[in-house]
């Protein structure tokens, strides 16, 4: 540099000038709090468990992985096959009731910030296996962040729902369906939430619902 | 496979060994079936085994059954199988249902065949049925504190009761 003769005033600002510099450097330099970009890293790097419960396995790890459908696009593609190194754990398949203390094991030794998903309708509900051998729902023992339904779902599914995850990270959860019936303050907090109370429209939405029921 | 006339010349065979061991046979689908009287299954079981002539000398499943409301309920079923003449013969045990939430007992036959020792303890986990003998008779499949026996024809259906109550509004 110094050979050139270069001041380091003369590489920053290049050829432009006054105004026009201006609004260059407004257009390159983008302002944001520490906080959205580690959520953005994070919702970035996410390192999924390598685990698999049952049938759904194969739509979720192992296809998800594979380079048609390509997890890697979203940041997602180094599965760690220690809970300790992961960030998500998928739930794909029924989880047992001798397995679930298992799973809530894995989950446990996972360090935070961690997420979890629980894919297909066995995990979220039980699916189909409403008996003795199945638990009704892995939400019933351990947090879940978000469920994809189907049975299984397809891996457009999976990505999906994984998007979604990515947008729950960034602090700027999809409400779905709620945003959709205007139904935004219906969620059920688990005590003394900040907004128990259901938005009028939707208690306007669930008496209809309920004459409608009363009528028929 | 034994046939029809074998499977009697068998139970004949048996009966003059040990008389009132067989208590009936059965012969359906290709499939003869010797019901034994359970006091005498390691007798008959052992000489399937072991004389010549018969030879099965592997067993490929071992599993109960529950046969509410018929009397007796339970039943073991042990199914033989010759590899050499690829002959199988399926041997059934039937065990009356003592009352009083006592199990059903029956010898094991882990001594004559090793590979029974987990399916003893599948039907031990899913029917309640006890085999003496058994060198660690406890549940296999279910956790080790769960209580009932979920593969019996009384035991609740279980899971939990549905939200959704449409069909029971539009059937009762």
């Amino acid at each position: 540099m110094r050979e050139r003769g270069l001041r380091a005033r003369d590489m920053l600002r290049g050829d432009l000038e006054g105004e026009e510099l201006e609004r260059y450097v407004e257009e390159k330099v983008v302002m944001t709090r520490f906080e959205e970009m580690l959520n953005w890293a994070r919702s970035n790097s996410i390192f999924p468990l390598t685990f698999g419960l049952a049938c759904c396995a194969i739509e979720a790890p192992i296809s998800i992985v594979t380079a048609r459908y390509d997890l890697a696009r979203f940041g997602a593609e180094a599965l760690r096959a220690s809970p300790r190194q992961a960030d998500m754990i998928i739930l794909s398949g029924r989880v047992s009731i001798k397995m679930a203390p298992v799973v809530r094991r894995l989950y446990d030794q996972m360090l935070e910030p961690k997420w979890a998903i629980s894919m297909g309708a066995c995990s979220s509900s039980g699916g189909m296996f409403s008996n003795y051998a199945v638990v009704q729902g892995a939400d019933k023992f351990m947090p879940i962040d978000l469920h994809i339904p189907g049975c299984p779902p397809r891996p457009e599914a999976v990505l999906y729902g994984f998007t979604k995850l990515q947008r729950k990270i960034q602090g700027n959860p999809d409400q779905g369906w709620r945003a959709r019936y205007k139904a935004e303050g219906t969620e059920e907090w688990a005590r003394g939430g900040p907004r128990s109370e259901p938005s009028p429209e939707a208690v306007e939405a669930y008496e209809r619902a309920r004459e409608l029921i009363r009528r028929a | 496979m034994p046939d029809a006339p074998g499977l009697e010349l068998i139970r004949g065979e048996i009966d003059q060994r040990r008389p009132g061991a067989v208590v009936d046979t059965s012969f359906d689908n290709e499939r003869a079936v010797l019901v034994v009287d359970p006091a005498h299954l390691l007798a008959v079981l052992g000489w399937l085994r072991d004389s010549p002539g018969q030879e099965y000398a592997f067993l490929s499943s071992l599993h109960a059954a529950d046969y509410l409301p018929a009397e007796p309920r339970f039943a073991v079923h042990y199914e033989l199988l010759n590899r050499d003449r690829v002959e199988r013969i399926r041997v059934k045990a039937l065990l009356a249902d003592p009352g009083d939430e006592a199990l059903p007992e029956i010898d094991s036959c882990v001594d004559l065949f090793p590979t029974a020792e987990f399916q003893e303890r599948e039907a031990f986990d899913f029917f309640g049925i006890v085999f003496h003998g058994h060198p660690d008779l406890t549940r296999i499949l279910m956790p080790e504190d769960y209580v009932g026996w979920p593969q019996r024809r009384d035991f609740p259906v279980g899971g939990e009761p549905v939200t959704f109550t449409y069909n029971e509004r539009r059937y009762g």
